[in-house]
């Protein structure tokens, strides 16, 4: 049974009221609010307090990368691509990365695999981190996004000992990763997971069984399990609907096949199920931590070396390159002519989905007061989609 | 993906079946073909998922390659589906209607490249270069540093480099000119 507590209205069917009436109000929410996740904003159309129409815009951080990447040579991209995701830049890099080894056939060091998946699970865990922040406060807990923000500083301290970057790491580079672990890091990684770990437990009590959140996030932006084809919906949107679909597994790339774990499936596909399963999968991320310091090779290469990268042409051809980032199916499409520069990359972000076809429909009838928790539990943002 | 490759051949006339990877392969399709063609593949052959749809400026050949990306979860095989058009008279079907987010993908094609999708909903309205006057940004002979050159005034006390001759220069000195 559904726990929806708004009435689901078919996707087709846009309400376009008449504005002229007096009975509605239109409002604009963003780009400058805190319930908006990025620069983005919506154009809603509220009748009494409950909302009829609502229009996504984004825009207001357009950079123009797709464009700038094609007059740059193909390693003057990484500087660019991992700006892309503020929260997340290491799935930018690697899905550059990975398209550009799978055109010019290079093989990465065994080493390097394990080096990119501990780089990515730990972002995972940053990015999350900084999400569960926004969602708490959303529903007006905002101790907890001081708590997260917090733990998520100690995760960007680890990236900062990795990379030299806290927040743009450019450390997965084509032919691996860019320097190998410094000495005493794997032991700072398992410390950091240790505190991370503890206080997730101490937010799991605080924000989930409160009867605040349950109130406001249970049966809100509830997600049919139809739509999720239909609309391409990735990640733990989808997963929330009982779909049990994760690149991680599906893909099987880098060294997760080698990890042990099992993606988490949900049933409700509301804001408060989308909401525990993220929490359920920040534990499997500092469970994917151990697994990855443990298993990781004390030596070897970690990286192979690279033509000279002012000469360095790419054999022509075309790729796309998909991985499983916190908000779900995030991959770069790109073409190469043959030259020392991209044809053309594309970037396919969970977020140009979730944050438009979908929020624009799961928002109809929904108070305004819980529009930013809706918003944040979709896990949008905006700058993939606008690049 | 032969027995694929053998139907969409003998269907809709397909032709350059490439397999990339084991699960990414490509294929062409004529453009008055492409919306049977992906409502067949999502219908009957359970490529369900529009991973993305874009468009590559081949202004060499006068012409607009489409790119639609579709996916089948059940195989986890992921198909590249191109078709070309015209690109002084950049029109192609819209498919709105297979996907829900397809409209979305059609109005950034419209707005970066001039292609047009009649029908689509809200597909000439802005969507991301809000106010923008000048020619389909991502056009391959729209000179991008040349409009903001033209366009914009340089801040005073700036230096500016070109990246690559700069990065030579501090990177790779001993690389050849």
């Amino acid at each position: 049974m559904s726990r929806a507590k708004i009435p689901y209205v078919p996707p087709e069917e846009r309400a376009f009221p008449d504005l002229d009436s007096g009975k509605y109000l239109v409002m604009w929410q963003g780009p400058n609010h805190p319930g908006i996740t990025g620069n983005m904003s919506l154009r809603l159309v509220i009748e009494g307090d409950s909302v009829v129409d609502c229009e996504t815009h984004v825009g207001y951080l357009h950079r123009g990368f797709e464009k700038l990447m094609e007059r740059r040579l193909w390693m003057q991209n990484f500087p660019l691509v991992c700006r892309i995701a503020v929260p997340e830049p290491d799935f930018n890099e690697y899905c550059y990365a990975a398209a550009l080894e799978e055109l010019a056939g290079i093989e990465i060091p065994e080493k390097a695999v394990w080096l990119r998946t501990l780089s990515l699970e730990m972002i995972r865990l940053a990015s999350f981190l900084m999400w569960i922040g926004g969602q708490a406060g959303a529903f007006g807990h905002g101790t907890i996004a001081q708590w997260s923000v917090t733990m998520r500083d100690y995760v960007l301290d680890l990236f900062e000992e990795l990379s030299g970057g806290r927040i743009y790491h450019m450390y997965i580079i084509p032919g691996g990763v860019r320097a190998d672990v410094p000495p005493g890091f794997l032991r700072h990684v398992l410390e950091t997971m240790t505190v991370v770990e503890q206080n997730l437990k101490d937010i799991e009590l605080v924000m989930f069984h409160n009867a605040v959140m349950k109130m406001r996030a249970v049966g809100l932006g509830y997600i049919p399990r139809d739509w999720v084809e239909r609309y391409g919906i990735t990640g733990p949107n989808a997963r929330a609907a009982g779909v049990r679909r994760d690149l991680r597994k599906d893909r099987g790339y880098l060294a997760y096949p080698r990890l042990s774990f099992e993606p988490v499936v949900g049933t409700e596909s509301d804001a408060f199920e989308r909401a525990r399963l993220r929490l359920a999968e920040m534990f499997q991320a500092i469970d994917l931590i151990r697994q990855i310091v443990d298993a990781l090779p004390a030596e070897g290469a970690f990286r192979e070396r690279l033509p000279n990268p002012l000469h360095w042409r790419i054999p022509a051809g075309e790729t796309y390159v998909s991985a499983e980032c916190t908000r779900g199916e995030y991959g770069f499409y790109v073409v190469s002519d043959g030259g020392d520069k991209p044809r053309r990359v594309a970037v396919r972000g969970p977020s140009y989905t979730h944050a438009v076809s979908v929020m624009e429909r799961l928002v109809r009838g929904v108070n305004i007061a819980d529009v930013a928790g809706l918003m944040v539990s979709l896990h949008t943002y905006p700058p993939e989609i606008e690049r | 993906m032969r027995e694929l490759a053998e139907k969409l051949a003998g269907r809709y006339g397909a032709r350059e079946w490439r397999d990339q990877r084991r699960d990414l392969s490509s294929v062409t399709v004529d453009a008055q073909r492409m919306r049977d063609v992906l409502t067949w593949l999502r219908d009957e052959e359970g490529y369900v998922h529009l991973a993305f749809a874009t468009a590559v400026d081949e202004i060499e050949r006068k012409a607009f390659r489409l790119t639609y990306a579709v996916h089948n979860h059940g195989t986890g095989h992921g198909l590249l589906v191109h078709c070309e058009i015209d690109r002084e008279r950049p029109v192609m079907e819209s498919i709105h209607r297979l996907w829900g987010q397809a409209w979305t993908y059609q109005r950034e094609m419209k707005e970066w490249y001039g292609i047009d999708f009649p029908g689509s909903p809200r597909v000439d309205e802005e969507f991301v270069l809000e106010g923008w006057e000048g020619p389909p940004m991502m056009r391959r002979d729209f000179d991008s540093l040349a409009y903001s050159d033209a366009t914009y005034a340089e801040r005073p006390g700036r230096e500016t480099r070109d990246p690559a001759a700069y990065m030579k220069e501090k990177l790779y000195p001993e690389a050849d000119a």
